[in-house]
């Protein structure tokens, strides 16, 4: 089973105070008052959030939904903005794959991939030993994804009292804080290359195709950053 | 609960948890210490930094309603308060949702 200790270290790994917990939730208080806007009540709301835990598949679905999408036609653009997660889930699982440890927790655990978790686990994993990794990670995963739900709650019922401005400031909280994150990680050369040229290259994607801007980014300025770090290895 | 929004909330969760397992199945026969580890560690990077940008840039939602100028205005003073605070991630986080409530009233 899940080792209580490092579960409820991994727990109060938010509690830190450079923890996302604050951005995160802020920005499920946006996605509850958008939900709340477009007609969802508040079980539809935090049913949302706890089955796809991932802001912007809630945000792409919320657009669609809006301008009355397919259901397929929703499918694909989620797909296509939450494809991140794939390369996510195979540059983090590795580190916790433990012979002792039963499937059903890696399956389980990977719904709670998502950036804020990731980073946090990127971050802290080296001072947690392997076998214990993935009951600290289901820790830090059950933490972000209550926070999540949590926000959403709160944004919901706060929805009236919050002026378009201030949605516009709790929208803004999670890619500044995950932009300061990921510059804060570029401590080698292929993870400042990865970074910059995600950042250059997402945006100038966007203007061939919108939908696969951010996987094409992604692979090209990935690709390049590995090949320069190999190389400079070399 | 409208049948159509808790459909709608069930083909998104599955688009997601589908990249999340197929991630979790494909790591399974990969080492940390590997090339392909560190391939796909820049690959998840830099896809983050894409997904950063883009939601900065053109971004969905009602972020999309504020102007390009002060999002911009937003992002290097954060970035500015970043690096002069050693790198805190506490101060330029809060600041940023301070200056965009206040600069979309004026930009």
């Amino acid at each position: 089973m899940i080792n209580k200790e490092f579960f409820f270290k991994g727990f109060k790994s938010i509690l830190a105070p450079d923890s996302p917990a604050l951005a995160l939730g802020c920005c499920f208080i946006a996605i509850g008052a958008l939900l709340k806007n477009l007609g969802f009540n508040i079980q539809e709301s935090i049913f949302s959030t706890m089955l796809t835990y991932a802001l912007p598949g809630s945000l792409v679905m919320a657009e669609s939904l809006l301008v009355g999408a397919s259901l397929l036609n929703i499918f694909l653009a989620v797909w296509f903005v939450n494809a991140r997660l794939y390369p996510m889930a195979v540059s983090l699982f590795p580190l916790m794959m433990h012979k002792s440890q039963p499937r059903w927790k890696y399956y389980f655990s990977c719904h709670f991939i998502a950036v804020s978790a990731w980073l946090i686990m990127k971050s802290k994993y080296k001072g947690i030993e392997k076998k214990h990794r993935i009951d600290f990670w289901i820790g830090i995963g059950c933490a972000t994804w209550t926070t999540a739900v949590i926000g959403t709650f709160i944004g919901f019922y706060a929805s009236d009292y919050l002026d378009k401005n201030m949605m516009m400031g709790l929208a803004i909280l999670n890619p500044i804080y995950f932009l300061c994150m990921m510059v804060g990680a570029m401590k080698t050369i292929q993870i400042g290359a990865s970074v910059i040229l995600g950042l250059l290259l997402g945006p100038i994607f966007y203007f061939l195709s919108p939908e696969w801007s951010i996987l094409l980014g992604g692979l090209v300025g990935g690709t390049i950053a590995y090949l320069i770090g190999e190389l400079s290895v070399n | 609960m409208s049948t159509s929004i808790v459909l709608a909330i069930l083909v998104t969760s599955l688009a997601t948890f589908s990249s999340r397992l197929l991630g979790v199945i494909s790591s399974e026969g990969i080492k940390e210490t590997s090339k392909l580890f560190r391939y796909f560690n820049c690959l998840a990077y830099s896809t983050l930094a894409a997904l950063i940008a883009r939601t900065i840039i053109f971004p969905v939602g009602v972020l999309s309603d504020a102007s390009y100028l002060s999002r911009i205005v937003v992002v290097l003073f954060c970035l500015f308060i970043f690096f002069i605070s050693k790198r805190n991630f506490v101060y330029p986080t809060v600041i940023s949702a301070i200056m965009m409530t206040v600069l979309s009233n004026y930009l």
